[in-house]
């Protein structure tokens, strides 16, 4: 069989039309009712549960033939995750795909927002492993669906609160609890809390897809999202406080890597596309070597 | 079954109503924004937006209420034959359509439960004209304040008062569609 058949014997973008449908009409639930999680029929995906079927299938319901897609595992375009989703809707839906965030309309995102400031025709897709910010405080789901139809979110409260009895400071550091247009409290999905500021008021579009847990919910664009804290310990979207050492950028999220067995680290920009556009821009970092003479 | 039922569908179904959807997907979540949806020719009277929206969104598992002049033979035909939506009663409806004065009263459309807002009705409503003009929209989706006219004002602030609760409206002229999710603001000018 040549590779031009196989690919056609995918319907357009993997899914077939009614399970499509099905997504699509909690798509847009979950845009009116922002933060809301909308339940779905979830699929199973040919990929792990963990890998991303809920930001796959948010995907496959979202993409037209014109788009042009990026997807990012921790910001970065060239991980395993990454690499497959991408190739997996450029083989079934035959979509251009991009590493530049500025170029892509349809943005899949593991656990990171990008640095560049998105746009109006964006949409940004989220997978999510535990859509209920609540459940690691309450196990049952009778519950937290009552806690959320209650607008209950003391205990939310009381787990901050003990973050700060015990470490002098909101320790939480990641999938950092947000309120939506001051009605419904929503898990960002694991995003650094350094990404949270850029969850409110983003001119672009934004999904939530969990696939094991079979949940959809939305930010649209221009909505208020406010990172819970409190007046005496406001939120802080913190960071490694060093500079990358490959671009030099001062503001943007970092990872650590270990360079040596004697500890030596650098740190480097989450976001690849990010750095990369500045070392081109001819930014240079402590460990980096400018771009013409080759890559550090 | 007149043989027109037959033909008015999607030619390229997975493409054209992935393209629909997108326009469903901006026109909700910026509301007052205005999209075209084209691809469908749907019997008379209906607009060939609303006929888009309801191959693109609706299906076998989600009840249709038509009323007034959208409730006809010829649409009622072209709906099973094309979408296989069952024709039910207001009350019992996932998705209404018609015009805004033959859906009234609305109070009989679902507006979903405190615990599953979601399980809402979303009406298409067809007006005769649609422009960013007229009622002031603010809230989610909106940047500073946008216009769109809108039938009436009093039944979408009452619904708004509703929220999380509320119905969901896709207004349809023509080729144009317009949205107006429960969560906007909508005020008079």
């Amino acid at each position: 069989m040549t590779q031009a058949s196989e690919t056609n014997a995918y319907n357009f973008a993997y899914l077939d039309e009614q399970t499509k449908r099905m997504i699509r009409r909690a798509i847009l639930k979950g845009v009116a009712v922002p933060g809301y999680q909308v339940p779905f029929a979830s699929r199973e995906m040919p990929m792990p549960y963990g890998w991303g079927t809920g930001g796959v299938q948010v995907t496959a319901a979202c993409l037209v033939p014109e788009d042009r897609l990026k997807v990012i595992d921790q910001g970065a375009d060239d991980t395993t995750n990454a690499v497959s989703i991408r190739k997996f809707f450029q083989r079934t839906a035959g979509v251009a795909v991009t590493e530049a965030t500025g170029e892509a309309t349809v943005i899949q995102t593991r656990h990171r927002i990008p640095e560049t400031p998105l746009t109006e025709g964006q949409i940004l897709v989220y997978q999510v492993p535990i859509p209920e910010p609540l459940r690691f405080l309450e196990p049952r789901e009778t519950e937290t669906r009552k806690m959320h139809e209650l607008e209950e979110y003391g205990l939310m409260h009381v787990k901050l609160y003990e973050d700060i009895a015990r470490h002098g400071e909101i320790a939480t550091s990641y999938a950092y609890p947000v309120k939506v247009e001051g009605r419904y409290v929503m898990d960002p999905s694991p995003i650094p809390k350094f990404d949270n500021p850029k969850l409110g008021d983003n001119a672009a579009i934004q999904l939530f897809g969990a696939g094991r847990e079979q949940r959809i919910y939305a930010v649209p664009p221009y909505t208020q999202v406010v990172s819970l804290d409190f007046d005496d310990h406001p939120f802080v979207a913190s960071k490694a406080p060093h500079d990358c050492d490959l671009c030099g950028a001062k503001g943007s999220y970092l990872d650590e890597v270990i360079t040596d067995d004697a500890g030596s680290r650098m740190y480097v920009c989450s976001d690849t596309d990010f750095c990369t556009g500045r070392r081109e821009a001819g930014h240079v970092g402590r460990l980096g070597v400018a771009m013409a003479g080759g890559v550090a | 079954m007149t043989s027109d039922a037959l033909t008015g569908g999607f030619a390229k179904a997975p493409q054209q109503s992935a393209r629909a959807f997108r326009g469903l997907l901006e026109v909700m979540a910026r509301p007052g924004t205005i999209h075209l949806l084209e691809g469908a020719a749907p019997p008379a009277p209906l607009s060939v937006a609303a006929g888009v929206a309801l191959l693109t969104l609706a299906d076998g598992t989600t009840p249709l209420h038509l009323t007034g002049a959208a409730d006809c033979a010829a649409v009622r035909d072209w709906v099973t034959f094309h979408i296989g939506a069952p024709l039910v009663a207001a009350e019992d409806a996932d998705f209404a359509l018609g015009r805004w004065q033959d859906l009234q009263p609305l109070h009989r459309f679902r507006i979903g439960q405190p615990d599953y807002p979601d399980r809402s009705a979303t009406l298409i409503v067809e007006v005769d004209r649609l422009e960013a003009a007229g009622a002031r929209l603010t809230g989610p989706g909106i940047k500073d304040a946008a216009h769109l006219s809108l039938p009436e004002v009093a039944a979408f602030r009452a619904n708004r008062a509703l929220f999380p609760l509320g119905f969901d409206v896709l207004l349809t002229c023509g080729a144009q569609v317009a949205g107006l999710p429960r969560s906007t603001i909508v005020e008079d000018v």
